[in-house]
């Protein structure tokens, strides 16, 4: 199992390199860094434009500059300068990454126990009103567009909130400052629930559905059956050969799932304005700033990356046939 | 009519059962292939129903919106309205009728949609195939790529790729997208070619002298048809969330023209001030459609591979 | 015997009864209409016996022994009675029989390479048939299952208890399933085509720790099978089916050698031998065996029957006592109108040498003709230096 584990994290290593460096290749193909610079009214000089350009690297050839920004991160922890002055982007990082975090973890996990149970249930009452009640609902959240749900959420909350004249449920931001102790907590949840159900209910969808025909697959074969005719009870046959043996194919869906969670993550916060990392893309984006989208796209590999090997070490501890090959 | 053999019979070679009498009893109708598909379809009320709706919105939007007497750059003279007989989805606080917007916006996204569902589709199935088929060391570098590409979040990457093309036009933003979507396709072509080649009629073709791109083409890809037809559904559904989402963010397609997500993304402060039709009108639409494409993928689904269906035959 | 206390009420003699089958017919909902796919079969099996079912596939057999254990799904209709011990099964609760499955009646079914889950022990798969019926601890339990891996002869049993299913070969894989069902001493051990997937060679180790459980637990044992060969070594009794419906029963003998139903007749006649010196080809039954859906009146081997008469096409012939058998279920009975004209016959009186290969090239000279046992191919001979000597490396 330990040599599973470690070939596995040795060949992760190789994939994220390669990784940084199509990352690296496509940011620098998209962003325009001295575009902002430029378009500014009054027209810079040129000794401005030429400042920026050393500060960001950028007058060198395509591999010196990967190589520069590499070192330069991986050899000394230093993201790079931003567009704007006085910006750590490492800074940065951090404060946005734990707030991201904080959203796509619950999310996660309230969005995988709720699609194993529909899909469970969904399966095992194959065609009745409870299978076609839970599938149409998930048919529903899937073709839902995250954005707009969370628009409707937050307009519905907010509508609430103001005939109750009760505010704990938040729509805006991550917290309000200045609190500590219980009530930051309870503030922090209270702007939590929104998001985090926006962001779990497309994951819901679509790992249900899946859940569903895995269950479907396992329930239809022979080691079930035998299992029944050993004597064992329907609901001991389910949990203990049915749903083990269903889960495995689960758990690499929801690490191949992880990137698309990230977008999902990206467009939540937009909407409920919390400034996390989807703000500080589309600010990236939209400014040009180079090292901070290289830095993004750096990290959002590194978290896929990472989950892909949990995954793939999940599925070795759950499916033995793997471990031996 | 024969003479059954009765008690003479004594000599060899005298058995022959009547010609009618085996086919008496085949009460089950031969069919073909494809006529069982669309029987297993069609026992699919909602996929057939879905079937109509989506062919609905595409003719509303396509027909429908050239032949509306507002065009959706038209400027009218009612500010905000809400939806009435010469409006039916009202305007915005600029004068513009949102029932053209709306049908220009769908138009937009579909054309997308289709676009980016055959291209990553082509690309991806041809891919996922000669990775499959050769297997080895291209098969290795070919799915190496692919894990790459996956790795970098679609809205992100499209975000950025998109906004470095906002000049280009719509196809630009197909591409895009087409070009982030087919690794996926292709993971899912290899599966299959893995397991289909090994069957014995690749064997029995590669005997005869068949040439591997004739055993591809004629042998291994007609037999994945179906699970490719289902993909390329789920395509179109990815595709138009997909792209209605970079447009909302701004990176999609830009103003003048319009697409579902600008619209809803305009509608935003629109609606906290109550003019619910901008943003519900584009916001089912979206719904609509990826419901009606999400169910006729799995009514497909099933069609072509009937082995989910316990104990209903 | 075992370490494990069956705790049984009254012990059967062997004059009794343990399972009783009466009239048990199934009906299939499908996409093309019903699909009766029992059609009232009816047995009666004493403690130790073992009753061979054959048939072709599609015939029943199955759907009969899944109807016994009440594994079929909830969409099929099932009638009749299924009397275990003189109690009725048919119509007991699922929570009822389960402590009827595996318990008191075990089965074993066919393809051993997905019968066990892949994600769990041997030994925990062992003990959990045993956990399920018995209030011991887990090392007892898995006392016992190393034992019941003794008893099917798997090599080290005490190291293999601990390994997973991938490590085990098919033939193995199908003892450990044996050794599941007898892990309580079932009185009735249902096997089903336990040898169909598995090699010749196989096939003979998974019989005898068949044989082995049969002993051990003094069971009595369902054998299916469309294996003649099988059946003529394990079986006391032997019950064909054709299309849903029990078409002769009684003894291996009665069967084997005084078959009374032209259907049995051409199963023995497909049969290769190797006994019999003037038989030089097989002869097996045209045509396929009748769809379910749609039965049209009459005896279902109509058409394949080479004594078929008009009677035949309008009525379905009921099991009746053949002449020179015993009494009843427990005697010699067929389904034919003309049971009578099958007696002593050959099959090759009645079924025709496969004509369908008219155009074989003539190695053997007159493709029809039958060689004497001295004779030689006309063909060309086959010489030693033709495949190379043994010698050669490789």
């Amino acid at each position: 199992m330990l040599a599973f584990a470690v070939r596995r994290l040795l060949v992760s290593i190789p994939v994220f390199i390669l990784s940084t460096f199509l990352v690296f290749l496509l940011v620098t193909w998209g962003a325009d860094p001295l575009g902002q610079l430029k378009a500014k009214n009054p027209p810079p000089s040129q000794a401005e434009i030429n400042a920026l350009a050393n500060t960001l690297y950028i007058n060198h050839s395509l591999p010196a500059r990967y190589g520069h920004w590499f070192s330069q991160l991986f050899f000394h922890g230093n993201w790079g300068p931003s567009i704007q002055p006085g910006i750590s982007i490492g800074q940065l990082l951090s404060t946005s990454l734990t707030l991201t975090a904080r959203l796509v973890i619950l999310a996660m996990i309230i969005a995988v126990i709720l699609a194993i149970v529909a899909g469970v249930i969904s399966a095992t009452r194959q065609y009745s009103k409870t299978d076609y009640t839970i599938t149409l609902i998930g048919f529903l959240f899937l073709s839902l567009p995250v954005f707009w749900f969370a628009i409707l959420l937050k307009q519905l909350v907010v509508n609430m909130n103001n005939s109750l004249n009760w505010y704990w449920l938040s729509t805006y931001g991550a917290n309000t400052p200045g609190l500590t102790g219980w009530s930051a907590f309870s503030d922090a949840l209270g702007h939590l629930i929104l998001p985090t159900i926006v962001l779990a209910m497309s994951s819901y969808a679509s790992w249900s559905r899946f859940q569903r025909s895995s269950m479907l697959d396992v329930l239809g074969s022979d080691y079930m059956r035998l299992a029944r005719a050993k004597g064992l009870s329907r609901s001991r046959v389910m949990i203990r050969h049915g749903l083990r043996t269903a889960l495995i194919p689960l758990t690499t869906q929801v690490a191949l799932d992880t990137a698309a969670i990230l977008g999902g993550a990206v467009l939540t916060e937009n909407v409920f304005g919390w400034q996390g990392m989807g703000t500080m893309l589309v600010n990236g984006i939209n400014s040009g700033d180079f090292n901070v989208i290289l830095a993004w796209l750096t990290v959002s590999a590194i978290i896929v990356i990472l989950f892909n090997l949990i995954a793939d070490l999940l599925y070795g501890v759950l499916d033995p046939r793997i471990r031996h090959a | 009519m024969h003479d059954l053999p009765g008690e003479n019979a004594q000599t060899t070679g005298n058995l022959t059962p009547s010609a009618g009498s085996v086919e008496r009893e085949f009460t089950v109708q031969a069919r073909t292939q494809f006529q069982l598909i669309l029987r297993r379809f069609l026992q699919h009320k909602l996929a057939v129903i879905s079937v109509f709706v989506l062919l609905a919105v595409i003719l509303l939007a396509f027909v429908g919106g050239p032949l509306w007497h507002y065009s959706y750059t038209d400027i009218t003279p009612d500010n905000s309205v809400s939806p009435s007989g010469t409006h039916p989805f009202g305007t915005d606080n600029l004068g513009y009728d949102e029932f053209a917007r709306v049908l220009r916006g769908t138009q937009r996204s579909l054309e997308i949609a289709f676009t980016v569902a055959i291209l990553a589709t082509v690309i991806g199935t041809i891919w996922g195939a000669v990775a499959g088929f050769y297997r080895g060391f291209a098969d290795s570098l070919m799915m190496r790529f692919v894990d790459l590409v996956l790795t970098i979040p679609i809205l992100a990457a499209g975000a950025l790729l998109s906004h470095h093309f906002q000049s280009a036009g719509w196809w630009a933003l197909a591409l895009v997208i087409a070009g982030l979507s087919w690794p996926a396709v292709s993971r899912i072509v290899r599966g299959q070619t893995l397991s289909l080649r090994e069957k014995e009629y690749v064997e029995a073709a590669r005997a005869m002298g068949a040439k591997d791109g004739r055993i591809i083409f004629r042998h291994i890809l007609p037999n994945i048809m179906g699970q490719v037809i289902v993909v390329v559904t789920i395509l179109v559904a990815l595709a138009i969330l997909t792209e209605s989402s970079l447009s909302y963010l701004g990176f999609g397609v830009q103003a003048p023209d319009t697409s579902l997500g600008a619209l809803i993304s305009q509608a935003q402060t629109a609606l906290q001030g109550g003019q619910w039709w901008l943003f519900y009108f584009p916001g089912i639409f979206i719904i609509l459609i990826c419901l009606s494409v999400n169910f006729i993928g799995d009514g497909l689904r099933d069609a072509f591979d009937p082995s989910q269906q316990r104990v209903r035959a | 015997m075992s370490t494990i206390d069956s705790g049984e009420s009254a012990t059967l003699t062997a004059t009794d009864t343990v399972l009783s089958v009466e009239n048990l017919a199934v009906d299939f909902p499908s996409g093309d209409g019903v699909v009766h796919a029992v059609r009232g079969v009816s047995y009666e099996l004493r403690p130790g016996e073992v009753l061979g079912i054959v048939g072709e596939s599609g015939s029943g057999k199955s759907v009969t022994s899944m109807a016994v254990m009440g594994l079929l799904p909830k969409t099929a209709g099932i009638s009749g009675s299924v009397k275990f011990r003189g109690r009725e099964l048919l119509g007991l609760t699922d929570k009822e029989m389960t402590r009827v499955r595996g318990k008191k009646i075990a089965m074993i079914f066919q393809d051993p390479m997905t019968s066990l889950n892949p994600v769990y022990k041997i030994g925990y798969q062992l003990a959990e048939a045993v956990l399920a019926h018995h209030d011991i601890s887990k090392e007892q339990a898995r006392k016992r299952a190393v034992e019941l891996l003794e008893m099917v002869n798997i090599p080290q049993p005490d190291k293999r208890v601990d390994q997973f299913p991938h490590e085990f070969s098919g033939g193995m894989r199908q003892r450990v399933v044996i050794a599941i069902a007898m892990a309580n001493d079932p009185d009735v051990i249902i096997a089903d085509e336990p040898t169909t997937a598995l090699d010749v060679t196989v096939q003979a180790q998974v019989l005898e720790s068949l044989r082995a459980a049969q002993r051990e637990t003094g069971a009595a044992m369902v054998l299916i099978t469309h294996d003649l060969g099988v059946v003529a070594g394990q079986a006391d009794r032997v019950l064909v089916m054709y299309a849903g419906k029990p078409v002769e029963i009684g003894s291996v003998e009665d069967i084997y050698y005084n078959p009374r139903m032209p259907y049995t007749l051409g199963l023995l006649g497909s049969l290769p031998r190797l006994d019999k010196r003037d038989q030089s080809r097989l002869t097996p039954i045209q045509g396929s065996p009748p769809s379910l859906v749609n039965l049209p009146p009459g005896c279902p081997f109509t058409p394949r029957c080479p004594l078929a008469q008009e009677v035949c096409q309008t009525t379905e012939p009921e099991l009746e006592q053949v002449a020179a058998g015993g009494f009843g279920l427990r005697g010699h009975m067929s389904a034919c109108h003309f049971k009578e004209l099958v007696a002593q016959r050959d099959p090759a009186d009645l079924f025709a040498a496969t004509a369908q290969d008219a155009d074989l090239p003539d190695v053997f000279g007159k493709n029809d003709r039958v060689l004497e046992r001295d004779q030689e191919p006309t063909g060309r001979q086959v010489a030693e230096d033709d495949f190379g000597s043994d010698e050669e490396d490789r």
